[in-house]
C-alpha cells in the first residue's frame, strides 16, 4: 500500500516522496500527540520532581524556603508526629480489610449474574451499579445518616430484629469497618470488570467438565478462578491503590475521629498543608505514600508469576 | 428430581439476588424517604417507614437556603468544558498513539500510562503552589485546564484501543485521495468511534460531575462552589437538619443518575473493556 501510495503520488521519484511522507508523518505523529505528552510533563511529571524538592525544604507558604535535608522525613519517621503512624496504620487496616472483601463481594455478584438460568439480569446488574454512580459528597451524607445511632436505617433494622446495636462511625472500634461497609455498596464497577471476564471463558471448558462427570464447584476451581486470575489481578492492584487514597470519607464523615481512628493517610495529608500550611512536610507525606503504593504494587507484580493465569497455561 | 432441584436451587439465586439488591437499593429509600418527612417525624422513635404527610417544600427549603441554583450552573460550566476538553484532545493525542508511526511511540505512550498508578497525592501539593503562582486560586482554571490536555492516561487509552481495531486501509486510501492526517482523524476516526467518544464523555461527565476534592481546594468564594462543595457546606451549616440534608443530597444525585440511564449501554461496555484491556 505505501509504494502505491508513493508511486502514485510522484511517479518520477518515489523513494523521495515516501520520505517525505514518512518524516511528514512523524512530525504530525508527535504534534496530535502532544496535548496527552505536554500533559504528562507539566501536571505529572514536573509536580512530582517539585514534590520531592519541596519535600527536601520547610516550605509552610510564609516563610522563605529553606532546605533542610531529610528532616521532614526524619521527623515523620522517628514519631515525634504520632498521627503519622496512626494514619499510616489506620489505612492499611482499612485497605487489608476493604480490598478482599470487596474483591470477593464484586466476584460473588458477578457469578451469581453470570448465570444463564436467572431471568432480569440486566435490571440486577444496573441495581447494583447504581451505588457506584453517586458522589462521595452524597454517599457520604447517606451513610452518616443510615450510621446515625437513633434514628439511622442500620440501627432500626436491627432493634426491628431484636439485635445489639452499634455505634459504627461514632465508635474507635467499629468506624473502619463501618466504612468498609460503605465501600462495598460501591463495589458495582469492578463487578461489571467481572462480569466481562466471566463472559469471556469459553463455553467448552464447562461443558468439558460436566463430560467428566465434574460438579459446579469443579467448574468453580477448576475452570472460573483460574481463567479470571488475570481479571482479579488487575482488580486487586486498582483496588489497593485507589484504597489508599481514601480522602472523602474522612473529611465529611467522621473528620478523622474518633480519637483519630478514621485518619486517612490523605486526610491526614490534605490537613497537613491546607490547614497547618506545611506544604513541605506535606510533600513528603505524598511521596512515601507513592513509595509505599508502588511498592506494594511491585509485590503483587512479582508474585502473580505464581498466580495469575496467562494465555497458553503455565 | 432433577428439575426439582433446579428450581430450588434457583429460588436460592434468586434470593442472594434480592438480598444484595435490598443492600444496594434501600439506602437510596432511606434518603428519599427522609427527605420528605419533617423534623418532628425524623426524630419519632422508632422511626418509621413512610412519610405521612409527604412534605415536598423540603427541596424548595433546601434549595433557597443556599444558591444551588447557582451551584448548579457553575457545576454545569466546569463539566461541560472539561468534557469537551477531554474528549478532543484524549481523541486526537489517541489518533496519533493508535495510526500515526513515530519514533519511541509505544515507550512514550508506556510512560504516559504508568501514570496512572500515580496517586494524586503526591502531584496536589506542587500543582496547587504552581496555580498559585499563576494567582488562578479561586478560579475555574485548575478544574478545567488539565482536561485539555490529554484528559488523562485512562481515556487516550480507551481510545487507542477502539482506534487501533479499524482497518489501516481506511487511512491510507484516503492519504491517496489526497486526504491530510487531521481530515482523516476528524472525517474518517472520529465518525467511526462515536461510541468510544461517548464512553470517554459519560466517565468524564462523572468524574468531573462528583470531583470533591479540586473544588475544595482551589475554591474559596462561596458563589463559585460546585454542588458538591455547596453540599458540604450545607451540612456545615444545618447540621441536625437531616430533612433539608437529605432533600439537597437527592438534588445533587439526581443529575448523575439521570445521566447514567440515558447512556447506560455505553457505561457498562466501557467499565468492561478497561478490565478486558487493562
Amino acid at each position: 500500500m505505501r509504494n502505491i501510495l508513493a508511486i502514485s503520488g510522484n511517479k518520477k521519484h518515489p523513494s523521495g516522496s515516501l520520505a517525505r511522507n514518512r518524516k511528514q508523518e512523524v512530525l504530525i505523529g508527535v504534534l496530535f500527540a502532544s496535548p496527552a505528552i505536554l500533559g504528562f510533563f507539566i501536571f505529572i511529571f514536573i509536580p512530582m520532581i517539585a514534590s520531592l524538592i519541596i519535600s527536601f525544604t520547610d516550605y509552610a507558604l510564609v516563610n522563605k524556603m529553606q532546605f533542610i535535608g531529610l528532616d521532614n522525613y526524619a521527623g515523620l519517621f522517628n514519631g515525634s508526629d504520632p498521627f503519622f503512624y496512626k494514619s499510616l496504620g489506620v489505612t492499611t487496616y482499612y485497605v487489608l480489610l476493604s480490598t478482599p472483601l470487596c474483591l470477593l463481594f464484586a466476584f460473588s455478584m458477578a457469578v451469581l449474574l453470570n448465570n444463564d438460568s436467572i431471568r432480569g439480569k440486566a435490571v440486577f446488574r444496573t441495581i447494583f451499579y447504581l451505588p457506584t454512580l453517586i458522589p462521595v459528597v452524597a454517599s457520604s451524607m447517606i451513610w452518616l445518616w443510615l450510621f446515625n445511632p437513633d434514628m439511622g436505617l442500620i440501627n432500626t433494622i436491627l432493634r426491628a430484629l431484636h439485635l445489639p446495636t452499634g455505634m459504627w462511625i461514632y465508635d474507635e472500634n467499629t468506624v473502619i469497618p463501618s466504612i468498609v461497609i460503605m465501600s462495598l455498596w460501591t463495589t458495582g464497577g469492578t463487578m461489571i470488570i467481572f462480569l466481562a471476564g466471566l463472559q469471556g471463558i469459553p463455553r467448552q471448558l464447562y461443558e468439558s467438565v460436566e463430560l467428566d462427570g465434574g460438579n459446579a464447584a469443579h467448574k468453580m476451581f477448576y475452570v472460573t478462578i483460574p481463567l479470571m486470575t488475570p481479571t482479579i489481578f488487575f482488580n486487586l492492584v486498582m483496588g489497593l491503590i485507589y484504597g489508599f487514597q481514601v480522602f472523602a470519607q474522612a473529611y465529611i464523615m467522621t473528620e478523622g475521629g474518633p480519637n483519630n481512628a478514621s485518619l486517612f493517610y490523605v486526610f491526614y495529608l490534605y490537613r497537613t498543608a491546607f490547614k497547618f500550611s506545611k506544604m513541605a512536610k506535606a510533600s513528603a507525606l505524598g511521596w512515601i505514600l507513592f513509595i509505599v503504593i508502588a511498592l506494594l504494587t511491585l509485590v503483587v507484580f512479582k508474585t502473580s508469576k505464581d498466580w495469575v493465569h496467562t494465555e497458553g497455561g503455565k | 428430581m432433577n428439575g426439582n432441584r433446579r428450581s430450588l436451587r434457583n429460588l436460592i439465586l434468586y434470593l442472594f439476588l434480592a438480598a444484595i439488591s435490598i443492600f444496594c437499593l434501600l439506602p437510596f429509600y432511606w434518603l428519599l424517604r427522609s427527605s420528605l418527612m419533617d423534623l418532628v417525624q425524623i426524630f419519632e422513635m422508632p422511626p418509621i417507614w413512610f412519610p405521612k404527610p409527604v412534605k415536598l417544600s423540603n427541596y424548595t427549603e433546601a434549595l433557597t437556603i443556599l444558591p444551588f441554583g447557582r451551584y448548579f450552573l457553575n457545576t454545569v460550566f466546569i463539566v461541560v468544558l472539561t468534557i469537551t476538553g477531554t474528549v478532543l484532545s484524549s481523541s486526537i493525542s489517541a489518533y496519533s498513539f493508535a495510526r500515526l508511526k513515530w519514533p519511541y511511540r509505544n515507550l512514550v505512550f508506556g510512560i504516559l500510562l504508568s501514570s496512572m498508578m500515580l496517586p494524586y497525592a503526591v502531584t496536589l501539593i506542587p500543582t496547587y503552589l504552581g496555580w498559585s503562582f499563576l494567582g488562578a486560586i479561586d478560579t475555574y482554571y485548575p478544574l478545567i485546564v488539565p482536561a485539555w490536555f490529554g484528559g488523562g492516561a485512562f481515556n487516550v487509552f480507551l481510545l487507542r484501543q477502539f482506534y487501533m481495531t479499524i482497518p489501516g486501509e481506511l487511512d491510507e486510501a484516503a492519504l491517496i485521495d489526497g486526504a491530510g492526517y487531521f481530515t482523516i482523524y476528524s472525517k474518517i476516526i472520529m465518525p467511526l468511534t462515536r461510541p468510544a467518544l461517548i464512553v470517554v464523555g459519560l466517565f468524564t461527565f462523572l468524574n468531573s460531575w462528583n470531583d470533591f476534592l479540586g473544588p475544595l481546594v482551589y475554591l474559596n468564594s462561596e458563589i463559585k462552589y460546585t454542588l458538591a462543595i455547596g453540599l458540604e457546606s450545607f451540612k456545615g451549616l444545618y447540621n441536625a437538619q437531616w430533612h433539608l440534608l437529605m432533600a439537597a443530597s437527592t438534588v445533587v444525585i439526581l443529575p448523575a443518575v439521570i445521566i447514567f440511564f440515558t447512556g447506560q449501554k455505553y457505561f457498562i461496555e466501557g467499565i468492561a473493556m478497561t478490565g478486558l484491556k487493562g
